[in-house]
This record gives C-alpha cells, sequence and structure tokens, in this order.
C-alpha cells in the first residue's frame, strides 16, 4: 500500500497529530516503506487462525468492590498545565 | 403517505457500585470535582485497570433477569476517541464480544395489551468525565469524578413503534434495573439516560429508513417528546421531498426541538480492538447459578403474585408493581392492614394522585406506608368512614401525626352508638314531618334527605351503614 | 568499587568492607567526574541516593538488611518514580515530576536498593538506537561513535560503563537483549506477565516486560528477585510464586537441549556475529549440550506482525498525552482541536509519531482485518512454533542481534532497516517468552551478544544456562576502556 499526502493527512487529524507541511513527504515515504514491510504478513496463510491478543492464555481477575483510594487532587493538579477551581482548563469545547 | 416510525433505544445505566470500574475510586454522586478521580482515572501514564467484580455480577444478573445469553467469555475493547472529558484517549467499553447477548423484555401498553421489545446486547463499558461549560475566561473546566463509573449500556432491536412506545420500554428497563438493586435510577443525576434511534418508512416497506441518533434524554417526559418532534420533523422533511440524514442530533427541551450535533461524514472512526491490559472475563457455571440464585422476584413476577395473593385484578397489580418502591409501600400497607383491595385503591388513588401533583416519587412521600396503613386500619375497623378518611390523609400530607392522633385530636371517630344515632334520628324525624309523609307516601328519594340530615347533625361522624339500617326501620 | 558486581557488593556490605553511603558516593562521583559524556542519565539524583543510602545502612546497623540492602541501581526513565522526573525520552513528558511509583520501584524500595537516577532511553521506547530520545543519544562505552542499542540504552551504556552497577529496562522488541548485546552486559527479559507493568510507561502492552541489566547472570538473577512477582494493580500480571533464582545457577547443564534455529543464521546475519555465536554454541557443546536443529518457519514475519501490532497499540496507548492534566501543552491554542494537535505535534518526536500514525492506520475502518486481524493469527502462529520447538528442545540460541553496534545516523533515514534491527528479538515479545542476552565475545572491539530463549517462566533455566557459560568465560568480564575515567 503507498499512501499519499491526503491518506497522511488524515490518520494524522484522526491521531490529533499536527505535522508540519514540509516533513509530509518523508511521512509519505516512510510510512509507505514501512507498510510494504507489514504486508509481508500477506505471504503466509492464516486462514482459520485464531487470533491472539494476549502472550499467555489467561483470563481476567476481578477487584472486590471497595473503595481503596481518597482524595489526592491536589497533588495531582500540581503536575496539571492550567486548573481553576479544582477543574482541569481546556479550549472551549462546543457541543 | 401513512409512515410507520422505528425506534430502538440505547440505555446508559450506571451500575450502583461502590468504587469505580476499573479503578478503587468512589463512585458517590455529588463531591468536590476532581477529588474522586484517583490516578487510574486520570489515565496517569502507566497506570493500570483491574476490573470490579460487582460490575461484572451485576451485568450478569441483568443479563439473567431479560433471559439473556450471559457470556462465558467476554472481551474489554478500546473505543478511541479525543475529548477532554475522556482521560486516556480512549474509553474502555466492549464491542464484539459483549457480556449479555439476546434478551428480551414485555411491556405493556394501553388496553393491557402487551409487546416483546428484543434486547440486542447489554455490555460493561466506563463512564467519560464531564465538561463544565460555565464561563473560566472562555475556557472549558474538566471534573473527572464521573471518569470510570461502570456503566451497563443496553441495546434494544428497532422494536419500537411509537414514542409511547419507546417510554413504556424505557420505564420497564429503568424498573427492572431497580428491581435487581444494580442502578439507582436517579435521572437528575445521570444514572440512567438514554439515545434513541429514530426513522420512518412507508407503511408496509420492509427495509429500514435514514436514522437519526439523539442523544442523552434523561426524563421520560422528555424522550416522548423529543422522539414525536423527531418524527413530525422527518416527516417534514421527507413529505417536503428532502431525504432524512444519517446524523447525531440533540434535543433541546426548551425550545422543544432536535438540531444536528453530528453529521455521519463528521462521524469518528473509533478504531475498536481488544484492550491489551485488560484479559477475557471468564464466567463458568457455577458462577452464573450463585448469580442466578440471588435474582430478586422481578416485575412480571411480583405482579402475577400480586393478582393471586391479593385477588387483584390485573391492571391494578401492574400498576402497584412498575415500580419496587411502589410494590414494597403497597406490602407494607396490606402487612399492617391486611386489606389489600383498600389499600390498593387508596395507594392509586389518593396517594399517587397527590404524588403526581406534586412531582414526587413514592419513595420521597410526606406519608409513609406506616401512615397510611395506620389510617387504613380505622377504616376498616370502621372508626372512621371513607370520606372522613380523605380529611385524615389530607392533614397526615401536611404534617406528621399518625392517623390516631388525627383522630383522636379532631374527634372524628366515627359514631357507631345506636342509642345516639337513634336519637338523632327521632328528633330529625320530629321536626320535619312533611318529609316523613312524602317518604311514606311512596317517595323514596326523600330517604336522602334523613341521611344527609343524620350526617350533618353527626359533623359526618356517623356510621353510614348504621344510619341506613336505622332510618329504614324508623320510617317503616 | 565500580568493577564489583551486584553480587561482590552485597558480600562487601554484609561484611561491612564499606557502606552503602560509600558505594552509592562512589557512584554518584563517577556519574559526576565523566560529566555524563555518554548521555547515560537523564536525572541523576544524589541527594536521594545518599539519603536511601543512609537509611539502609541504618536498616543494616539494625540487623534489618537483606540480599541487596543497600546496593545502588539505576532506573530507565519509563518507570514512574514518585516526586522525580519521569521523562521517557519525551518533551511531552519533560515536565512531568511523576505522583507515583511504578510498582517495579515499590519493589526495589522495599528491598532497600538505593536510586542512582533514570537512565536515557528511546523516546516512549521507540527505537534502537537511543537516538530518538528528546535528550540526545546515549553513546556506546565501547565506541562512543556508535550506538548503544535502544531502546534501553542509557541502562545498558551505565552498566557498562560502570556508572550504575545494574539498572532496570523494558523489552517490548528487544529494548533490553539488543542494547545488552551491544554494550557487551547481561540483559533478561522475563515471561510477560511476571514483572509487573504498572507505572511503567506502556508502548505496547501485549509485548512490554521489564527486566534487569546487569553485568552477570547472577546478579541478574539477584535483580530478577526483587523486580518479579505477583501485583493486583497489573490485570496482566501472573499470580503465581517466584522461585529464587540464584537457586539453580549452580545446575549443571549436562544433557541440556539447545535448539538452533536456521532462520537465526540466514543472510542478514554479520560473518563476525555469526562466527562469535558459533564459538559460544560449540562451548556449550564442550560443556555437555546437546544441539538440536530446529525450524521457526513464522519467524521470518515477527517483524511485520510486530511493526502492526505494537504501533496499535502504542497509538491507542500513547492518546493520554494530550496536554490536559499533565506533560506538554502548546502556547496559545485557537481552539480545542488546535490544542490537541499542536500539544502532541510538539511533545512527540518524528518517530513516536510515525508510530502512531501507522497504529490508527492499521485499526482504522477498513483496514483493520487486513492488518490488525491477520497481525494477531500471525502472532499465533509464532507462538505456535515456539511451542513446538519446546516440544524438542530445553532453551533455543542464537544471535541477539544481527550485527554489532552501528554508526549513529546510519539508519535514522530509514526507519524498516533500523526496525531489522530486532529480528531476532522481537518474536519472543510476539509469543511472550522469556529471553536474555549475554556478553559472548567481540567483533573489531565491540561486544556481540549471545541470546538464549526459554519456555515460559523458564527464567531460573536461562539464568542457570547464561550463569554456567559465565563460569567458563570472561567476556562478561571485560570493561570497555575510557579515558575520561
Amino acid at each position: 500500500m503507498t499512501l499519499k499526502k491526503q491518506d497522511v493527512e488524515n490518520i494524522a487529524h484522526l491521531a490529533r497529530l499536527a505535522i508540519n507541511q514540509a516533513d509530509i513527504p518523508s511521512y509519505v515515504q516512510n510510512l509507505s516503506d514501512i507498510l510494504a514491510l507489514v504486508e509481508q504478513m500477506g505471504a503466509i496463510d492464516t486462514e482459520g487462525v485464531t487470533p491472539m491478543a494476549h502472550p499467555l492464555d489467561a483470563v481476567q481477575r476481578l477487584r472486590p468492590d471497595i473503595v481503596s483510594e481518597s482524595n489526592q487532587r491536589d497533588y495531582f493538579q500540581q503536575i496539571a498545565p492550567q486548573t481553576e477551581a479544582g477543574l482541569y482548563l481546556v479550549p472551549k469545547v462546543i457541543e | 403517505m401513512k409512515w410507520e416510525v422505528v425506534i430502538g433505544l440505547e440505555i446508559h445505566a450506571q451500575l450502583a457500585t461502590k468504587s469505580k470500574i476499573f479503578s478503587g475510586a468512589s463512585t458517590a454522586y455529588g463531591a468536590e470535582a476532581n477529588t474522586q478521580a484517583c490516578a487510574v482515572d486520570l489515565g496517569l501514564p502507566g497506570v493500570l485497570p483491574v476490573l470490579n467484580a460487582e460490575a461484572v455480577r451485576m451485568a450478569a444478573k441483568f443479563g439473567l433477569a431479560i433471559g439473556a445469553n450471559v457470556a462465558r467469555r467476554s472481551i474489554f475493547a478500546r473505543k478511541n476517541y479525543f475529548y477532554p472529558d475522556l482521560p486516556k484517549g480512549y474509553q474502555i467499553s466492549q464491542y464484539e464480544l459483549p457480556i449479555v447477548e439476546k434478551g428480551q423484555i414485555e411491556i405493556g401498553l394501553e388496553d393491557g395489551v402487551t409487546k416483546l421489545i428484543g434486547i440486542t446486547r447489554a455490555h460493561l463499558e466506563e463512564d467519560a468525565g464531564k465538561s463544565l461549560h460555565e464561563d473560566f475566561h472562555g475556557l472549558t473546566g474538566i471534573d473527572l469524578n464521573r471518569a470510570g463509573t461502570p456503566l451497563l449500556e443496553i441495546v434494544s432491536e428497532p422494536d419500537m413503534r411509537s414514542a409511547q412506545e419507546a417510554v413504556a420500554y424505557m420505564k420497564k428497563i429503568h424498573s427492572l434495573v431497580r428491581y435487581l438493586d444494580i442502578c439507582d435510577g436517579n435521572m437528575q443525576e445521570g444514572s440512567f439516560r438514554c439515545d434513541a434511534n429514530v426513522s420512518i418508512r412507508p407503511q408496509g416497506q420492509q427495509r429500514l429508513g435514514t436514522r437519526a441518533e439523539l442523544k442523552n434524554i434523561n426524563s421520560f417526559r422528555f424522550v416522548e417528546r423529543a422522539i414525536n418532534v423527531e418524527i413530525e420533523r422527518q416527516i417534514d422533511v421527507i413529505e417536503a421531498g428532502g431525504e432524512v440524514r444519517q446524523e447525531t442530533r440533540l434535543y433541546d427541551a426548551n425550545k422543544n426541538e432536535t438540531r444536528t450535533m453530528r453529521a455521519k461524514e463528521e462521524a469518528n472512526d473509533y478504531r475498536y480492538f481488544p484492550d491489551p491490559d485488560l484479559l477475557p472475563v471468564v464466567l463458568d457455571e457455577k458462577y452464573l447459578d450463585e448469580v442466578r440464585a440471588t435474582l430478586p422476584e422481578l416485575p412480571d413476577q411480583k405482579q402475577h403474585r400480586f393478582e393471586d395473593e391479593f385477588n387483584l385484578s390485573a391492571y391494578d397489580a401492574s400498576v402497584l408493581t412498575a415500580s419496587l418502591e411502589t410494590a414494597d409501600y403497597f406490602e407494607q400497607v396490606v402487612k399492617l392492614t391486611n386489606e389489600p383491595k383498600l389499600s390498593a385503591n387508596w395507594i392509586m388513588g389518593d396517594l399517587l394522585g397527590a404524588l403526581n401533583k406534586n412531582d414526587l416519587g413514592i419513595e420521597q412521600s410526606p406519608v409513609s406506608a406506616d401512615r397510611l396503613g395506620g389510617m387504613i386500619k380505622r377504616i376498616a375497623d370502621k372508626t372512621i368512614s371513607g370520606k372522613i378518611a380523605k380529611a385524615v390523609f389530607d392533614a397526615m400530607w401536611q404534617g406528621d401525626a399518625t392517623a390516631d392522633a388525627i383522630i383522636a385530636s379532631k374527634g372524628l371517630q366515627q359514631i357507631t352508638d345506636s342509642g345516639a344515632i337513634e336519637k338523632m334520628i327521632d328528633d330529625i324525624i320530629a321536626n320535619n314531618p312533611q318529609q316523613v309523609a312524602q317518604y311514606k307516601s311512596g317517595k323514596d328519594k326523600v330517604f336522602g334527605f334523613f341521611v344527609g340530615q343524620v350526617m350533618k347533625q353527626s359533623k359526618g361522624k356517623a356510621n353510614p351503614q348504621q344510619v341506613n339500617e336505622l332510618l329504614k326501620h324508623k320510617l317503616k | 568499587m565500580h568493577n564489583k558486581t551486584l553480587v561482590e557488593l552485597a558480600k562487601g556490605l554484609e561484611s561491612g568492607e564499606f557502606s552503602s553511603e560509600e558505594v552509592t558516593q562512589h557512584y554518584l562521583d563517577r556519574i559526576e567526574r565523566s560529566a555524563d559524556s555518554l548521555n547515560c542519565y537523564i536525572t541523576v539524583t544524589p541527594e536521594l541516593a545518599i539519603q536511601q543510602a543512609q537509611a539502609a545502612d541504618q536498616r543494616r546497623a539494625n540487623g534489618e538488611a537483606g540480599r541487596l540492602t543497600g546496593v545502588p541501581i539505576a532506573h530507565k526513565d519509563i518507570f514512574c518514580t514518585k516526586n522525580i522526573k519521569t521523562s521517557c525520552g519525551s518533551k511531552m513528558l519533560d515536565n512531568f515530576v511523576s505522583p507515583y511509583d511504578a510498582s517495579v520501584v515499590v519493589n526495589c524500595k522495599q528491598s532497600q536498593l538505593v536510586t542512582l537516577g533514570k537512565t536515557n532511553m528511546d523516546e516512549f521506547a521507540m527505537g534502537s538506537s537511543n537516538e530518538t530520545s528528546y535528550y540526545g543519544s546515549v553513546k556506546n562505552p565501547w565506541n562512543v561513535e556508535r550506538v548503544p542499542g535502544g531502546s534501553s540504552g542509557g541502562s545498558a551504556a551505565a552498566v557498562a560503563a560502570r556508572l550504575a552497577p545494574a539498572a532496570t529496562g523494558t523489552d517490548t522488541g528487544g529494548s533490553i537483549r539488543q542494547p545488552a548485546a551491544l554494550c557487551g552486559i547481561t540483559g533478561l527479559k522475563p515471561t510477560y506477565g511476571r514483572v509487573s507493568r504498572y507505572g511503567m510507561i506502556a508502548f505496547a502492552s501485549s509485548l512490554d516486560q521489564a527486566g534487569p541489566m546487569t553485568r552477570t547472570a547472577e546478579d541478574a538473577a539477584l535483580l530478577l528477585n526483587v523486580m518479579s512477582g505477583f501485583d493486583e494493580k497489573d490485570s496482566t500480571s501472573v499470580d503465581s510464586p517466584v522461585p529464587d533464582y540464584t537457586a539453580s545457577l549452580h545446575h549443571s547443564i549436562k544433557g541440556l537441549k539447545i535448539g538452533l534455529p536456521k532462520e537465526y543464521f540466514d543472510g542478514g546475519l554479520n560473518q563476525g556475529v555469526a562466527s562469535v555465536i558459533d564459538d559460544a554454541i560449540k562451548h556449550y557443546q564442550s560443556m555437555g549440550a546437546e544441539l538440536v536443529e530446529i525450524s521457526l518457519p513464522n519467524t521470518k514475519t515477527a517483524v511485520s506482525t510486530y511493526y502492526v501490532v505494537a504501533p496499535a497499540e502504542c497509538s491507542s496507548n500513547l492518546s493520554r498525552f494530550d496536554g490536559v492534566r499533565f506533560g506538554h501543552r502548546c502556547e496559545s491554542p485557537k481552539d480545542l482541536e488546535d490544542f490537541y494537535k499542536r500539544s502532541r505535534g510538539e511533545g512527540f518526536g518524528p518517530e513516536v509519531k510515525r508510530r502512531i500514525l501507522i497504529g490508527a492506520y492499521v485499526l482504522s475502518a477498513g483496514y483493520y482485518d487486513a492488518y490488525y486481524l491477520k497481525s494477531q493469527k500471525l502472532r499465533r502462529l509464532i507462538s505456535d512454533d515456539f511451542k513446538q520447538a519446546f516440544q524438542d528442545v530445553d532453551v533455543i540460541m542464537g544471535p541477539t542481534s544481527p550485527t554489532t553496534a552501528f554508526k549513529f545516523g546510519e539508519r535514522m533515514e530509514d526507519p524498516v532497516s533500523m526496525y531489522l534491527s530486532d529480528a531476532y528479538t522481537i518474536a519472543t515479545n510476539l509469543a511472550g517468552l522469556p529471553g536474555i542476552s549475554i556478553p559472548a565475545g567481540f567483533v573489531d572491539g565491540l561486544p556481540v551478544g549471545l541470546q538464549i530463549i526459554g519456555n515460559y517462566f523458564k527464567e531460573a533455566q536461562l539464568l542457570n544456562v547464561s550463569h554456567q557459560y559465565q563460569r567458563e568465560t570472561d567476556w562478561h568480564r571485560k570493561a570497555p576502556v575510557m579515558d575520561i575515567l
């Protein structure tokens, strides 16, 4: 699969990544190369193979329903870029 | 053209766990912003989710209650999108293998007709936080207390054909999750919310029309209104030669209209894939048997029991079992009075009427089951008449005295002393010879006059049955 | 002092030959004297280290010392360390002071290890040369014009250069083993689930695994004892008892069946490296091991498969870096979309962006089945190959890396050539198997690593097999000559 400029721009939007216009050609090239590498997968027949999402065949452990965490808001918000009245602030969300 | 309406609902019920679905933070409502958002809820680098056993148990309980398949193996997936109230940039949800699949529920319609509504699936997921749009210098504030609260998303088949059916279905699910004690059902607090997929098609057409999704409707009343205005809008669009677009719309309760929120082409590509931080949830027969054993009596079962045990009509039993709170209230009153029919009448009549008028739920009733039961006992033992009881009920509604205290302080006890009643009757007969003559000449209607006089003289307290008997005897 | 192994340091501390404070100070002095010209550390924590060392000495005086009490180590900067900057090699987290400790860090604290600082790494562990770090490349102590490998390049170089007696690392596709090989040290990637991932900043969750980077296998056994164990905070952590990994180090390996996958000795392998590996394998034969030629036919698609699985998971894992709650935030965004795009665009370097883009692409509507689902099926086949092989052999051996340390810039323009650096290490991550790289010789003065892959939870056996080799060879004792020190 060879990607086009528009493809890269679309994925970059999906992934919310700003990419300089000047860098786009090299992304187009690199990503196309990587996809070419990835497409070597096609050489192997995987008909009927069960997909494997986890390396170990384990099952989910369940946690008892206990409140174990206490308020650490002020501590956690020390590393926040912008807060006010205990809220994280972001540019206006329009619904 | 005759149009057929097709509606499917997606209901989000917050599960009533103490802690969040993937963290040990509290789910209590109403805390100060971000004080219940722990490292996991904030999506700090390196944190990992661990699944809450109780959320799984509640979902399984729901599945068993609607006769669905509870998956022996279900998978959590990530739904990827960016939104400031979604801390990780993905929501942990279930996609390909949900915990509950293929159930159904019966709804009651007018004139006693019932209808089965299919439930496609119900899956576990985490709730997002809240965006607060009050003005912070033109910015939005983010509160993540709700982030990570467990949700059960219940997806119906497109089986409903009117807004009324949709409301009946939503009420039935609401009642069920309350019965199961898996959701507090509080719609003001957002514990129970609903999206509606609405489309129309010409009567008789098989193919579904293009649907619009109405987002986040948070009351029964609004569901009905929102669907109805959306149906009208779609009919208008098509009849004007236009086409309904597949899109997400928002219902504006103030203007009573729906408006575009997101067109399909702007729809997110959510890039679902199995969450590698969580393993398959495996439930065995033993587990499901244990959950099954904890199922309470469900609404339909309770209705049938009420019909049999208390000799109530199907209609009365269905009204009394529509909510767990009403059913519990009724049973409490009956336990005190042993008068099912009388109790049912009072609850369905005066009590529910007053509650509706004041927009209160039965759990907020100023008159407790114990107090109402106390009053009904006095009707049953003839201390007061039904008519006097209305005054007692009003007094109970206004204050917090018991029926007995009100009866005593206002002297409302029925007069059942025959001697006293006879004395009154004798006086009335003596003072109204003209009416006596009319009655004796065959004018039966005049009998009512005598009853009225006795009640007036006794200030309504004379036992009406006794008055009748004694009058008939004296006027012979 | 700095040539002592963990075992020797522990012995000296126990006998009172020196205190933890002395050892710690010695290492801090070395780091300072070197002015960290190799760029191994992103953060050095001298005050904390001395404080911890003094506390450890006190514990020892109270008779409460454990096996490694007071021994200093370094942590890869991917592990969250409470109140200490945790950058993950990225501008995105240049301002991130973690409010909590990773479980691995907690375990080390509980065993009273001393933290010297946080080591440099490829940005978000994405790289095989340490050149993607926001903090600049780490230099290979054997030849400063060459890369140390990656992504745990800072840890590998620090241990090799005697700027830390041992360090923690993480391995998603070879990030412990490949830099260990290129820097001439011992690096173990345990079985997936053996060491908790809680607090380890995720790259690819189903592949990431932390492990020890040390000079010897014996040291790795000691550090693995501390690092591993069940953690209820990690759903993928395995709840099975952790053996004492030092207990079986001395077992004989006579009769050990070594599988040699023919695919690991094919065209891509450098001739010099091949001959070093041959010698090492012959040495094992001389020690009584039996060689069995095996085949891992699907291993040739491991790199392709990995470059779907890892980017897919990373594209999602890195979505949380959005400038809302922590990390880099762009200046004066014009709206929410601009805010997201620029905060992330500025915070991430080009390699991270490439992987996020590839990951978003392979998961997107219409491509999921062809890429993501296909990779999951291949993952099964690759894993089944190993299962099959372990029916006949005890361990699998081969080179860790197809070449020795390469020059800076050599592979940066062509990501695919860089990705092939991990051709021999990636398959074990896909299968979740443990693997170790141990020093086996040199080519042109550059170290070569022998990779030994074990069956699930056979870390003790890998360490035993490695230790037996290290008893008879001294490759692991070689130290780079550094005029600055």
